[in-house]
């Protein structure tokens, strides 16, 4: 077999071939058909007389698009740090040899397995004041207690937030766990020997140590934030009004329920231009490293 | 007054002894090796000192104070590691600096004991890089300095040259030692390298299975040691040994040949029983076949070491190694007699293997 193999001029480039045509066509083929759409006025089917970036125009005069894209920073901003803070803890609690310190590691680890589908409907019923959390408490007997950010326009993005880090704090904790398990033994007796608090040891000698690791979960949670549909479709269907609405959901929206091609698209190309320069200080200090 | 002692120290991890019972008397100033083969305990020694490691029995002294019960960094004692430890993100000024800040030493205390540190190292122009930017030799100076900067007059090494290369070992082997002059502190060394044990301790303690089997002068043990173990530890090429038994007139047989022990100093009265005898390769002359005191052997083949050579002799159905001459080796015959230098031998009992 080998040698037929061999004397049919067999060679590994045509295997990898059909993988980077694959790559090319479906990824890069799709971005720059997208971007080409983004130039057109098209509607439910695609028209390709080019008009310039007046969909852009469109775009950033739409009130929607700009709210989507502030909830996305709140979004962004709050999920990132909590999820990172949260997992971060996690994982230093998991170092300190904990008793049954893996069955803790799966528990927190577990919610990474639900879909984000499932996370969503299930904030959603425990949010929700009529039948969750509130509904319980004052079932008790606290007849007072009030939580309702769900239903609340200038409250409803931070469930989301909420959502988020319980699904996400899992990955964080185990990454960094990784992380703290890669340290050398040596330094942590240089840091009983110097008698440096825990906290200052963690905060000022491990994590600055860390920073590869620290950036890998920043880039993972950032694909996370830009990409961010599924949850919202599950707890909040972007509502209540816009108040929760994010840019891919407006994709998603200007794509199938609005027929607009043309602004869909150029909402999808402002979301890669944004991965970008979200990625563009983890790519710089990779290239400075490698020179 | 004894600078450091330590008093049956035992530790074991679970059911694995890993040290049976220690004891130690340091005195301030001295430079004392803990030399041993990997797996031997005299890493968990050392940070039984540090308080790294809690010993399960047994007492740890410094300066007249018991500090058995102590946290490491009240000890008052610095450690320099093998994989340097040095803290990554911070440069090299900081990495000084840090432990002081921590212990809220004064800041003008703080900048001139760095930038005494510094010069004394010669670190001064690396003050402001990050550990990840020094080289090997370099990052070992700063953990050194990092140790000295704590101003305790023990100090203690954790193979702190052993990630090093050869001709950088030599040289900040040199160093050190000049370090420990110039400051005059109690050094504890780990090492498993007997020549850093050899040239820079004033004594070596050499550790086997938990126990230090001899603690003396680094020329008692290579002339004198205590056990069979020292005597195949230290040394390199390592001691011949002949096994054999002392008859009751005091003269050692092996195989046909007997060999007069008149030259030798016991230091038990009447041995007998089974015997080794260990003889350092310099220990050896090569004579004619059939001289007087001779044992036959024939040469197997000779290393030339550029200084002097080694002969590699087949007798007694083992084969010994002997120092030569270069001429000598060039010009050595096949078929010739060794004779011992029997007042520099070692006779060790075949049962307790300690020295006789």
């Amino acid at each position: 077999m080998s040698t037929w193999l061999k004397r049919q001029g067999f060679k590994p480039d045509i295997t990898v071939a059909a993988f980077f045509a694959v790559v090319a066509i479906f990824f890069y083929g799709s971005i720059l058909w997208t971007f080409y759409m983004s130039l057109t006025r098209s509607t439910l089917i695609p028209k390709y007389e080019i008009v310039g970036f007046d969909q852009y125009f469109d775009l950033f005069t739409n009130q929607r698009w700009l709210v989507s894209c502030l909830n996305m920073v709140i979004f962004g901003v709050f999920y990132m740090v909590g999820t990172l803070a949260f997992g971060t803890l996690l994982a230093v609690l998991a170092d300190r040899r904990i008793k049954a310190e893996s069955f803790f590691r799966t528990i927190f680890l577990y919610p990474l397995a639900v879909s984000l589908i499932i996370t969503g409907l299930s904030w959603r019923w425990l949010l929700d004041p009529t039948t969750g959390l509130q509904a319980l408490i004052r079932g008790i007997g606290w007849e007072t207690f009030t939580f309702d950010w769900l239903t609340r326009p200038d409250r409803a993005i931070y469930t989301l937030v909420i959502a988020g880090i319980w699904h996400s704090a899992g990955l964080v904790m185990v990454i960094v766990l990784a992380g703290l398990r890669g340290i050398d033994n040596d330094l942590w007796k240089a840091i009983r020997m110097e008698g440096i608090p825990l906290w200052r040891a963690y905060c000022q000698v491990i994590f600055p140590g860390m920073r590869p690791v620290i950036a890998s979960c920043v880039v993972l949670l950032m694909s996370e934030v830009i990409r961010g549909y599924d949850l919202i479709i599950a707890m909040t269907k972007g509502g209540p009004g816009i108040s929760t609405e994010m840019p891919a959901k407006f994709a998603v929206d200007f794509y199938f329920a609005r027929v607009n091609l043309g602004l869909a698209s150029a909402a999808s190309i402002m979301m890669l231009a944004l991965s970008l320069i979200m990625l563009m200080p983890y790519f710089y200090s990779e290239f400075r490293r490698r020179s | 007054m004894s600078s450091i002692s330590l008093r049956q120290i035992k530790k074991s991890f679970g059911a694995l002894t890993i040290l049976h019972s220690v004891d130690m008397e340091i005195d301030k100033g001295e430079f004392i090796v803990i030399l041993g083969p990997s797996g031997c305990g005299k890493s968990t020694l050392l940070n039984v000192i540090a308080g790294l490691d809690a010993c399960d029995e047994g007492q740890i002294v410094i300066e007249g104070k018991d500090v058995s019960g102590l946290e490491p960094s009240e000890r008052g004692l610095a450690m320099v590691f093998q994989s340097y430890a040095l803290f990554p993100a911070m440069t090299v000024r900081r990495n000084l600096s840090f432990g002081m800040e921590i212990a809220g030493t004064p800041k003008a205390t703080v900048v001139e004991k760095v930038a005494w540190v510094a010069k004394l190292l010669q670190i001064e122009a690396l003050l402001d890089r990050k550990p990840a930017q020094l080289s090997g030799g370099q990052r070992q100076r700063v953990a050194i300095g990092r140790a000295l900067v704590r101003s305790s007059s023990i100090c203690l090494f954790d193979e702190p040259l052993s990630n090093l290369d050869a001709k950088l070992r030599a040289e900040t082997r040199v160093e050190l030692k000049q370090l420990h002059e110039t400051l005059g502190s109690t050094m504890i060394y780990v090492t498993h390298d007997q020549i850093e044990a050899m040239t820079m301790a004033d004594r070596v303690a050499v550790m086997h299975k938990g126990k230090v089997e001899q603690f003396a002068h680094p020329q008692s043990i290579y002339e004198k040691p205590a056990s069979l173990f020292v005597a195949g530890f230290v040394g390199s090429p390592a001691m011949n040994f002949i096994d054999g038994r002392l008859d009751g007139s005091g003269r050692f047989l092996t195989g046909d040949i007997a060999i007069g022990t008149d030259a030798y100093a016991f230091e038990e009265r009447q041995p007998s029983g089974e015997i080794v005898l260990g003889i350092r390769c310099e220990d050896v002359t090569v004579v004619d076949r059939g001289a007087p005191e001779s044992i036959p052997a024939s040469l197997a083949f000779t290393e030339l070491l550029g200084a002097d050579a080694l002969g590699w002799f087949d007798c007694l159905g083992k084969r010994l190694s002997v120092r030569l001459g270069i001429k000598a080796a060039r010009s050595m015959r096949k078929e010739v007699g060794l004779r011992f230098d029997m007042s520099k031998a070692s006779l060790f009992s075949r049962a307790s293997e300690r020295r006789l």
